[in-house]
């Protein structure tokens, strides 16, 4: 979905973070530094972030404030992260989860 | 303090002045809570900030503190549990670090209510309150055409801003006869040409892998779907603003005696005048004591806030006197035919908490 960034609106003024690149699922993606991955990602037309792990239901993010769990991805390896509420990074990487994860032995 | 929001700061402003030293923990990257999406100017009493912005409004409220070397912030900072010891829980950044605080006021909010319906979990179907932040506080409009459920001040206001951020409302629809929310938010949106459907609901949402349409059905007056009165939008966004509900897992998990009060919303603690809950040390304030609005969340954050402190033995030549004021402000929004489900279901809780002996 292109241009689903507001740059006008009659109240509010965003100041975007530094612009970054980041990963999902190996495609090269751009958002800013600090911002929600989810919105980042919403940003650049994506919307599914994973599947349910029985029914295999796409998954999208629903409260967007940490509460659901709806949006639970893999990042940098780790699994379940919340990326709605997980800021953006320089060379992140993004995947969709396939089942509930395996957790990391140091984690 | 558990919860930075409207309530929550009050609480701590209150405790502060009263001598306390505060420790605010919030999930949110800042304070503020609800308000920091709230792009409309507020409805509530002057004494809460009405007419301001909820956005000014957070910040307001948290420049009172913000400096104090009594206060601190955490922010980032989820609490995840009450433990036996009396230490609460706080994940930040992947590690688990506790804290013990004497007097605890949890001022955590609410969580939107979902609604059954097929599709209901394709990608694209999004809480109010999730839309507002993705477009308030991040700039990115959650989709192009957008069917709104629900005609309460949430609806009505969400669909508003989506104009503003340049999103198509193609509809808001409401189960109920008539609008739930301020007739001024209402006209505000139909003057630009979205129409309110009434005694209508949304009886599918379509789509394989994301939200491609949505059905709407028409309502009789016993709830029930008329047939034929089907109508298909084309929309890539469903928002429900279909109520609010306390989050309420802390102090089930806290132990606290619990009620379901359906005019507060769901399941809340039983407290006494005090906003104490039945575990002594844990008071609760705003939403999570009962959905209702901020400007009594804040009032209610002031009276937790005051007394939390004033049971650790604080004291302020003006304690009474704030009191005082605060019931009766508290009083004076609850009263009239707007505030009469919240005064009916507070008349339950406290029946309740005094059949229990929680309310004394
Ligand atoms: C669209 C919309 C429009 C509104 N318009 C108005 C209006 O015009 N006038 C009005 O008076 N009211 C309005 N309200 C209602 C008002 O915003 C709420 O009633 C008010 O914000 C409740 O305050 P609170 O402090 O109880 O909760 P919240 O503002 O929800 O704050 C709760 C805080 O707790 C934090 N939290 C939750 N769980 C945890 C945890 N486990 N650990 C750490 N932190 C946690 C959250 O991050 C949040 O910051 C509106 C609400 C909405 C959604
Ligand atoms: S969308 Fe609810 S936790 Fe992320």
């Amino acid at each position: 979905m292109t241009g689903a960034r507001i740059t006008v609106h009659p109240i509010l003024e965003f100041k975007e973070g530094r612009k970054v690149r980041f990963t999902f699922d190996g495609q090269v993606l751009e958002g800013y530094e600090g911002e929600p991955i989810a919105a980042a990602l919403h940003a650049a037309g994506v919307r599914v972030l994973g599947e349910s792990p029985k029914l295999k239901r796409p998954r999208g993010f629903f409260c967007a404030i940490g509460n659901c769990s709806s949006c639970l991805m893999t990042v940098d390896g780790r699994p379940n992260v919340r990326v709605c509420t997980e800021k953006l990074r320089e060379g992140m990487r993004v995947e969709t989860q396939a089942g509930k994860g395996v957790l990391l032995a140091n984690d | 303090m558990i919860g930075a929001g409207p309530a929550g700061l009050c609480a701590a402003i209150a405790a502060r002045d009263m001598g306390a030293r505060v420790t605010c923990v919030d999930s949110g990257d800042r304070p503020g809570g609800q308000l920091v999406k709230q792009t409309h100017k507020f409805f509530g009493s002057r004494a809460e900030f009405a007419g301001k912005r909820g956005i000014d409004i957070a910040g307001m409220l948290a420049d009172r503190i913000r400096d104090d070397p009594m206060v601190e912030f955490m922010l980032d900072s989820t609490v995840i549990g009450f433990y036996d010891d009396g230490a609460i829980g706080i994940e930040h950044n992947d590690a688990l670090t506790f804290l013990r605080g004497e007097r605890i006021v949890c001022a955590t909010g609410a969580s939107e209510r979902m609604l059954a319906f097929p599709g209901n979990d394709l990608p694209g179907v999004y809480g109010a309150g999730a839309v507002q932040t993705l477009m308030n506080v991040y700039g990115v409009r959650p989709g192009k055409a957008v069917l709104m459920v629900g005609a309460g001040n949430i609806g009505l206001i969400v669909s508003y801003q989506l104009l503003q951020a340049g999103v198509e409302v193609v509809a808001v629809v409401e189960a109920m006869p008539q609008v739930g929310g301020y007739d001024v938010h209402a006209r505000k949106i139909q003057r630009v040409g979205v129409p309110i459907l009434t005694s209508h609901t949304v009886k599918a949402v379509h789509g394989t892998r994301v939200v491609e349409g949505a059905t709407v059905v028409a309502l009789g007056s016993d709830f029930r779907p008329i047939p034929a009165t089907e109508e298909y939008f084309h929309v890539d966004t469903v928002c429900l603003a279909v109520g609010l509900t306390p989050l309420a897992d802390l102090l089930w998990q806290a132990g606290c005696k619990m009620a379901y009060v359906p005019e507060l919303g769901g399941h809340v603690a039983l407290r006494g005048e005090d906003y104490e809950t039945s575990r002594r040390g844990i008071y609760v304030a705003g939403d999570l004591a009962g959905i209702e609005e901020a400007s009594s969340a804040m009032i209610e954050g002031t009276i937790a806030g005051l007394s939390a402190a004033q049971s650790l033995g604080h004291e302020a030549p003006d304690f009474e006197e704030r009191l005082a004021t605060a019931r009766a402000e508290l009083a004076a929004l609850r009263s009239g035919p707007k505030g009469q489900k919240v005064r009916l279901g507070i008349e339950r809780l406290m029946r309740l908490g005094r059949e229990v002996g929680v309310v004394a």
